[in-house]
């Protein structure tokens, strides 16, 4: 298909490296990351110890111990990775196939749960109940993970519901639903955060019994549906 | 063979050298927050430099032992003591049963790690028993330790024949911290991404201002009190990952330092990082003191992080030799 977007590499420390495909939210650039991801996965950079896909990066960090021990003294461990990198990068986005896992999330936006409902409504000149429907009737795209364990980067909504990140952040609440700029997500855990809360889900997100004990994986597809505040609690006393 | 916590500290926590391999799922590395500390504190009491330490703040916790078994202490002195005798940091101490380690005073730094010969006894969480807060795993208990926790220890063997009159006894041969590069409130850092996003003026200020840490600092993050710097484009970042050292521009001008616990991505702009060498002493520090940033380049960065590896690699072998030839000497089992 497409040519290959731009990249560039740039530094996170001496001990990581990031692979950037530019500021962009782009499916098919997330894609392009997710199956360099997998890739390099599979068949490892000698030292590398671990990669972590974003929306359009994708970030590499390194054993700069065991790299310097297997080179000259002229080269870095930065120049190394960088130059072993190139051969995973393909020379065109080729579109790989979608793996299709939906799942539905159950979402109170009820204002008790919803400190910033009224805000982002007011914002955009629409009623709160217009932003509930804009939410809830688009499936979402799961780009990364990040931030907190099993915290689900999501994206696009709708440009009318669309708001920028508080100036500083706040407590919030476990199972908060969130909006910064056009990505959604919910808060696993509460923490402090600086995205604007419109609603909560009762779901476990994180079980840290589990061998997997993240609920979402970077790939996967996410539909919140509207529930009344007894389904709420009912939902959670049963997760409990 | 245990310790009991008899009065629990501000914070103290189990941690190693951190989480590798779960940040694609947002599970951040953690880790002590001084790692070369930890790993010292380890190497003399020849355990593997990986295995759990106790990281206390002061107030640190009251810990009785209720066998003889073989500590060391190093990072931050809180002015340790043996059933009220003093002991010195950085030296491997055998103490007698029946023995509780209190800390008076902080003289220096910020964060004091405890090993114990043969580590802790606790299970790994996603191959790590570092102490992972927010998701309340990993550690003991997922949790900080509390009064009246009992920690049972690896080493079940009593060798350490002291005298019933004896509180402890100091090996005599300890560890020298500095590795030979001298470090003041300067701190270097690695240019990072979004560099470019402050104005002119602004990146003069970050290269000649002083930096303060602030009140609101712990082991996520460290903010500086400063002059806002400001950002000269109104772009937003979408998020993507961040690291141990990664100095971020909020949005109100100030900045923070990403530690140990941070977050595994953010969204505000990143302005660098500081190198991993620093990162110790960075730890050590406490809200008020003075820092100053200036730019490196990789293989000084490199360079520094392999210097400080190898002044550890150097004294674990000296103090494998020389534990290994006391125990020997001493007791013979």
């Amino acid at each position: 298909m497409d040519r290959l977007p731009s990249y560039k590499i740039a530094s996170l420390g001496e001990t990581a490296l990031i692979i950037d495909f530019g500021n962009t939210i782009d499916e098919s650039i997330n894609k392009l990351v997710h199956s360099l991801f997998y890739q390099i996965q599979n068949d490892p950079i000698p030292g590398m110890i671990e990669a972590v896909p974003g929306y359009s990066s994708l970030t590499i960090y390194y054993d700069i111990l065991f790299i310097r021990n297997i080179l000259n003294k002229q080269t870095t461990a930065f120049e190394w990775v960088s130059e072993s990198l190139k051969k995973f990068i393909p020379k065109e986005n080729v579109e790989t196939g979608d793996p299709q896992i939906l799942i539905k999330v159950p979402v109170c936006y009820e204002i008790e749960f919803a400190p910033d409902l009224n805000f982002i409504a007011s914002q955009n000149k629409i009623s709160p109940g217009e932003v509930i429907y804009l939410h809830a009737s688009s499936i979402y795209h799961i780009y990364m993970l990040g931030f907190l364990p099993g915290f689900a980067y999501m994206g696009m909504v709708d440009e009318k519901i669309s708001s920028s990140r508080k100036q500083k952040p706040v407590f919030v609440e476990a199972g908060s639903i969130g909006i910064a700029g056009k990505q959604t997500g919910i808060y696993p855990f509460r923490s402090q955060g600086g995205w604007q809360i419109i609603g909560r889900t009762p779901l476990k997100l994180f079980d840290k019994e589990k061998i997997n004990p993240v609920l979402f994986k970077a790939g996967d597809k996410v539909q919140f549906y509207s529930i009344t505040k007894d389904e709420f609690e009912d939902i959670k006393s049963r997760n409990a | 063979m245990s310790l009991k916590i008899l009065k629990a500290g501000m914070l103290d926590s189990i941690q190693d050298s951190g989480r590798l391999g779960y940040q694609q799922f947002g599970i951040n590395p953690g880790g002590a927050m001084d790692k070369y500390a930890a790993t010292i504190a380890n190497i003399l009491v020849g355990n593997n430099n990986n295995d759990a330490v106790i990281e206390m703040h002061f107030p640190a916790p009251a810990i009785f032992f209720e066998e003889p078994t073989m500590i060391a202490l190093s990072g931050a002195d809180f002015s340790a003591n043996i059933n009220g005798t003093p002991i010195p940091l950085n030296h491997a101490v055998i103490i007698n049963k029946n023995t509780t380690l209190q800390f008076i005073t902080p003289k220096n730094k910020s964060r004091c790690y405890l090993a114990v010969k043969g580590g802790v006894k606790i299970s790994k969480w996603l191959n790590s028993y570092s102490t992972n807060l927010i998701a309340e795993a990993g550690g003991f208990s997922g949790r900080k330790l509390l009064k009246d926790d009992i920690l049972e220890l690896n080493s079940s063997t009593n060798t350490y024949k002291l005298q019933d009159t004896d509180d402890f006894k100091i090996l005599p041969w300890g560890a020298n911290e500095d590795f030979g590069i001298q470090f003041k409130e300067e701190f270097l850092v690695m240019l990072g991404s979004e560099w470019d996003w402050l104005d002119k003026l602004s990146q003069e200020k970050f290269l000649k201002n002083p930096f303060f840490i602030s009140h609101n600092s712990d082991r996520m993050g460290y903010r500086l009190a400063s002059e806002p710097l400001h950002s000269a484009t109104k772009t937003e970042l979408v998020s993507s990952a961040v690291n141990f050292g990664t100095i971020q521009l909020l949005p109100d001008g100030q900045l923070i330092i990403l530690m140990a616990d941070h977050q595994t991505t953010g969204g505000y702009p990143r302005l660098g990082n500081i190198i991993a060498a620093q990162l110790p002493i960075l730890a050590q520090m406490k809200a008020g003191d003075k820092i100053q940033f200036k730019f490196t380049d990789h293989q000084a960065a490199e360079n520094l992080i392999l210097k400080q590896q190898q002044h550890l690699t150097q004294l674990e072998i000296a103090c494998k030799l020389r534990l290994e030839n006391y125990i020997h000497e001493n007791y013979r089992y």
